[in-house]
Order: C-alpha cells, then sequence, then structure tokens
C-alpha cells in the first residue's frame, strides 16, 4: 500500500471570471521514503496541488477526488482531525522564507510551536528539542539564535528556521514547494543539499516542487511533469530524462540553457502562454502551443498511454513526438 | 534606547515651540479686544485703555510672548482676563473631568472595537459579519450628540439608573463621578468604537493572507488559534494608530458632548475662552492640547515597538 494515493484530483476555484479548473483529474503515487518532483511552468497547478494536499486552499476553493494517507481520505476528514495531521505527519515547506515566519515571534517559539502542539511537551522539553533541530538545520549557535526574531536572519538561515519547523514532529511527508527559488544561487545547493541528506536520513517521503529541471533531476526518484492543471507525464526520472516523450517536456528540456551553447544563439522557448484556467481548451490543453498539435488534440483529452514500467505519457501524436525527439522539436 | 528618548524629546520641545507661536499668533490676529468684550460695547474709551494697561495688553506683542513663555517655564500660566483667577486654577478642574472621561470612553471603544472587529473577521461574510458590519455603518452615521440624547432618555428618564447630566466633582467619590460619566463615555465610544472595529476588521483579515499566517496553520494550528496566536498581534499597527488619533480627539474634541451633558470639561472651557476674548486661556488650554497629542503619539511609538520588535531596530 502506498503511503499517499492522489486519485482523480480537482482543485476548482470561483473567480470573478467563471470557475478556475486549478488541478484537474489528477493522479499520484507516494510510497513511503520515495520522493517525488512536481514541475512545470508558472501557474500550471503545482502549489496548487501542494496546498490540496495540505488542506490548506483558499477558501474559495472545491476540490473534489480522493487523496489518501495510509489509506485514509483526507478529503473526507474533518478540520479537527486535519489539524492533527498538518505539521504532524504531513508538512510543508514555502517558497518565500523572508514572509514565511511570523515577524513577531521569536524563531524559537515558532519552532517549539508544533512541537507543544502535536507533542505536548513542556517548554523546557520543547526548547531542547528546537535547539538539536536547529544544530540539524545548521543554524551556527542555535543557544543565541533561538531568541532572534525572522528579520535578524539572513533568507537562507530562515529557510533552513523554516525545514526545522517542518521537520520537528518528524513528519511522513515533506512538501517543499519551490523551497530555493527565493534565495541566492550559492545557498540554493546547500538548501537542497540539506534538504535531501535530512529526508534520507529521516526516512521521509519528500515532494518536491519545482520549476528547475536540474534541481529535480538531482533530488528525486520520481517525476510529475504538470501543464495546465494536470500530469502529462510521468514515471522514474531516470526513465524521463532518459527519453523524453511529450512534447511539453521536450519544451522544457529544450528551453533550457546550455554550457557550450553558441553565444549569439537565442535560447529556445515554447511559444506561447500557459492557459487561461477560467477557459481551457476543451482537448489537450497544450495544443495551442505544441509544435506537433493535430485537429484530433484540440477536441478530445489525450489518453494516458504506458510507455514502460511506471512511466506515462498524455498524448494523441505520442509517435510523432518520440521520432522527434532527436532532431528537436523546437528547433 | 537612550538616543531614542533624547530624539523624542527634542521633536516634543520643538512641537511644542512651533505651536506656541503658532497659537500666538493667531490670538493675535482674532478679532476683539479682551478689555472691549469684558467692559461691554458702552464702555468708555478711557475705562477700555486703562483695562488694556491693567492686563498688560499695551506691551508689544513679541514681550507679551516672551513673558508668556517666561511665565509658563516657571509654572506661572498666568491670570484670566476674564474671572481674574490664575490660568491653572481654570484648567485644572476641567482636566480633572476630561482626562478620565477620555480614557473611560477610549476603553470603551476599544473593548468594542476588538470584540466586534475580531468577530466579523473570524466570520468573513458571514451573517455575523455582514450584520455587525452594518450595525458599525450606522454606528459610524450617527451623530454623537443625537445618540447622547438617546441614551439620557433612556438611562436617565425613563430607567432613572443614571445623572442626566453635571458633574457631582470628585470629592463626592469615584462612584458617583463614573456614574455621571458613563453616558457621555457611551455616547463617544460608540461612533469612534464602530469605526475602530472597522479598521480592526479590515486589519485582521488583511493579516489573516499573510505567508506566515500559512505557515501556522500548515503547522497544525486551527483557525482560532492562529488568530489568538498569529494574527491578533500582528494587526494591531493600524489599530493603534487610529486609537493614538481617536485618543487626542477626546481630549479637545468633545464640546459638543460637554455641552450635551452639562460638564465643564476642556472643550467647554476653551469654547467659553474663546467668547470672552480670554486669549491667555485660549493660548495656556491649546498649548496643554499639543502637548498631550505629543505625548499620547510618544505613547503610541512606544507600544508599536512592543507589537513589532522590527520598528525597534530602526529607530534605536
Amino acid at each position: 500500500m502506498a503511503l499517499l494515493e492522489v486519485e482523480n484530483l480537482n482543485v476548482d476555484l470561483s473567480t470573478a471570471m467563471g470557475p478556475a479548473r486549478a488541478v484537474r483529474n489528477l493522479n499520484l503515487t507516494l510510497d513511503r521514503g520515495q520522493s517525488l518532483g512536481i514541475v512545470g511552468e508558472s501557474g500550471c497547478g503545482k502549489s496548487m496541488t501542494a496546498l490540496a494536499l495540505m488542506g490548506l486552499l483558499p477558501e474559495n476553493a472545491v476540490t473534489t477526488g480522493e487523496i489518501r494517507l495510509s489509506n485514509e481520505n483526507l478529503l473526507k476528514k474533518s478540520e479537527r482531525d486535519l489539524c492533527s495531521i498538518r505539521g504532524n505527519r504531513m508538512a510543508m515547506i514555502f517558497q518565500e522564507p523572508m514572509t514565511s515566519l511570523n515577524p513577531v515571534h521569536s524563531v524559537g517559539r515558532q519552532i517549539m510551536e508544533p512541537l507543544r502542539l502535536h507533542r505536548g511537551l513542556s517548554k523546557t522539553d520543547a526548547k531542547k528539542k528546537a535547539l538539536q533541530l536547529m544544530d540539524r538545520v545548521g543554524i551556527p549557535n542555535p543557544e543565541e539564535r533561538i531568541a532572534n526574531f525572522p528579520h535578524q536572519l539572513s533568507g537562507g538561515q530562515r529557510q533552513r528556521v523554516m525545514i526545522a519547523i517542518a521537520l520537528s514532529c518528524e513528519p511522513d511527508i515533506l512538501i517543499a514547494d519551490e523551497p530555493t527559488t527565493a534565495l541566492d544561487v550559492t545557498i540554493q545547493d546547500q538548501i537542497l543539499e540539506l534538504i535531501h541528506n535530512l529526508v534520507a536520513e529521516e526516512g521521509m517521503a519528500l515532494i518536491l516542487i519545482s520549476h528547475d529541471l536540474g534541481v529535480i533531476a538531482e533530488n528525486t526518484e520520481k517525476v510529475a511533469v504538470m501543464y495546465g492543471g494536470t500530469v502529462v507525464e510521468s514515471g522514474a526520472t531516470d526513465q524521463i530524462f532518459g527519453q523524453l516523450s511529450h512534447p511539453y517536456t521536450q519544451g522544457l528540456f529544450a528551453a533550457m540553457p546550455k554550457l557550450g551553447m553558441s553565444r549569439n544563439k537565442r535560447l529556445t522557448t515554447i511559444p506561447g502562454t500557459v492557459p487561461d484556467l477560467v477557459n481551457l481548451p476543451s482537448g489537450c490543453t497544450f495544443t495551442d502551443r505544441c509544435p506537433l498539435a493535430s485537429n484530433i488534440c484540440k477536441e478530445t483529452t489525450p489518453p494516458i498511454e504506458e510507455l514502460g514500467p511506471a512511466h506515462t505519457v498524455a498524448c494523441h501524436n505520442l509517435k510523432k513526438a518520440i521520432e522527434a525527439r532527436s532532431t528537436g522539436l523546437y528547433e | 534606547m537612550s538616543v531614542f528618548f533624547a530624539k523624542r524629546f527634542l521633536t516634543f520641545l520643538a512641537t511644542l515651540v512651533g505651536a506656541s507661536i503658532v497659537i500666538f499668533i493667531v490670538m493675535e490676529i482674532l478679532p476683539g479686544d479682551p478689555a472691549l468684550v469684558i467692559l461691554g460695547v458702552d464702555a468708555t474709551d478711557e475705562a477700555v485703555l486703562a483695562l488694556t494697561k491693567e492686563l498688560g495688553l499695551d506691551r508689544p506683542a513679541l514681550e507679551r510672548y516672551f513673558s508668556w513663555i517666561s511665565g509658563m517655564m516657571q509654572g506661572d500660566l498666568g491670570i484670566s482676563y476674564a474671572y481674574r483667577v490664575p490660568v491653572w486654577e481654570l484648567v485644572e478642574g476641567a482636566l480633572k473631568i476630561t482626562i478620565p472621561l477620555a480614557i473611560l470612553a477610549m476603553t470603551l471603544s476599544v473593548i468594542l472595537a476588538l470584540v466586534i472587529g475580531l468577530y466579523a473577521a473570524a466570520n468573513h461574510n458571514k451573517i455575523g459579519d455582514v450584520s455587525l458590519m452594518g450595525f458599525s455603518q450606522l454606528g459610524i452615521s450617527v451623530p454623537n450628540f443625537w445618540l447622547a440624547i438617546l441614551l439620557i432618555l433612556f438611562f436617565a428618564v425613563n430607567l432613572r439608573w443614571l445623572p442626566a447630566g453635571g458633574f457631582p466633582g470628585w470629592e463626592e467619590g469615584i462612584w458617583a463621578c463614573f456614574k455621571a460619566l458613563i453616558l457621555p463615555a457611551l455616547a463617544l465610544a460608540t461612533v469612534q468604537g464602530a469605526m475602530l472595529a472597522r479598521i480592526t476588521r479590515s486589519s485582521v483579515l488583511e493579516v489573516f493572507r499573510e505567508d506566515y499566517v500559512r505557515t501556522a496553520r500548515a503547522k497544525g494550528l486551527s483557525q482560532r488559534r492562529t488568530l489568538w496566536g498569529h494574527v491578533l498581534r500582528n494587526s494591531m499597527i493600524p489599530v493603534l494608530t487610529a486609537m493614538g488619533f481617536q485618543f487626542a480627539n477626546l481630549l479637545a474634541g468633545t464640546v459638543v458632548i460637554e455641552n450635551v451633558f452639562h460638564i465643564p470639561g476642556l472643550g467647554s472651557t476653551v469654547l467659553k475662552a474663546i467668547n470672552n476674548r480670554d486669549t491667555i486661556v485660549v493660548e495656556n488650554v491649546v498649548l496643554l492640547l499639543a502637548g498631550m497629542v505629543v505625548l499620547t503619539n510618544f505613547v503610541v511609538d512606544l507600544l508599536y515597538a512592543v507589537i513589532d520588535p522590527r520598528l525597534k531596530a530602526h529607530d534605536i
């Protein structure tokens, strides 16, 4: 039995323009200790998926489908039960360390909070544990730092504090939503390595959300490529990186700057922009931007085809796409 | 810390000097001769001239300004032209009513605002929120003197629980004075509390959208615990700013309510002094008010630093 199974997840946001389909028919599975990367452009539904898993979507969101954690459907649970799961069995690290910590509480107090809430630790015990956690996430002088307020720490240190908070109750699943996007490049690697090591040591499952393919390739065993609110390709990281299949996945790769590329050559881009979630096309959502799009793409949702064990792709023109792999679809 | 206080003290002094000059010039320009007002229109020119001399009003303006200031520094506010008693005697009695009234009204207003504002924010867009905001809109729109009359009708005339007006004096005991002040305080607090409630509500709702509130929820805190533990304190800065303004307003701007309840507060004192062209009283009271407003702002600034640790770092 998988630790986390997401089946047919749909998230609709009611907006002034009508319902926006932020996540559509999303399926994911995650085993204990496994790491999954979710990759895609801004607005493809990555963060919405993460928030849906945590049950922290905005009030105007309607979630349907099933999110099963150890076979229990979280969407059927009461708010009270969800509170006992959040921060305890499932924890999350956010994109913006600068604004994700409460400016008026000391970092120590913020790390101690879940320990006192879920573990019922006394102040002294929680403080002891907080000091250990701060040491573990690589904050120097925890004894001094514990009384500091967030504004007295650098961005990297604050993200370390966030990691300490997320780790405090030894969750089964850690969700990291673009944890390094807001940080300096030099700090990014340190933070990712820290997450990577901690996850391995604790045996936690990891969901790493990023738009950076390099980050995903280095840190996860499985990948789900999202586009227009749904998964267009998923499989083991090696499989996907070894045999790029979906035209969108190929586009993401082609758009990465490469070392040794000639200076006066322009970077490859995928033409167009992400679809409007309020007016999604009825067929494949990538149709407007896909170099292989045909009439059928416009009208019917592409079937999910298995390319290999657990490697699935949703594309009408899969054969053509695979053939085009060697020449490059976007050249 | 001491740099902070020194800076603040200098601002305090500079404000007082500036205010004293402005007040003095305004009172100079104001038409109406104190001596003439005191003696009446039928007075002979000689009598008016003699009184002007007696009051010291024949001296050049600059000299009078400096004698006012130097007198004040020695604790002498001068003698009222109209009543021939020391100004401090007039002001002291008024302050003993106005300050307790302002504090009582502010307390009621804050209680009202926090209860209504927090409840409305926690039940955003639900029936409780919508109806409370409707009431607060009503509270803001109602003129406070009209509300005061309603309160008198209900609590003093119909129920006979409280006096309809007047102030017994502190020698009659705290309870009697409290009974005399509670209705005017309530009339003042309703309007201000309604405004403050709306500010509280919008500020709380704004903080609810902050990233760190999402973090708190991701830790497993319930909506209620998040509100008390993470939202409330962060949302208090704009509320505190408004409270500062309101308190300053309560010190000086309660003339109408004082008149409805026949309370000899600071507002009535200064109004009477203006009518009598009792310039020395007006100048001193206005300067006193300016000082109290600066002091209020200073307390508000200190409270900012208590609420938000980031502000300490910038100020000191």
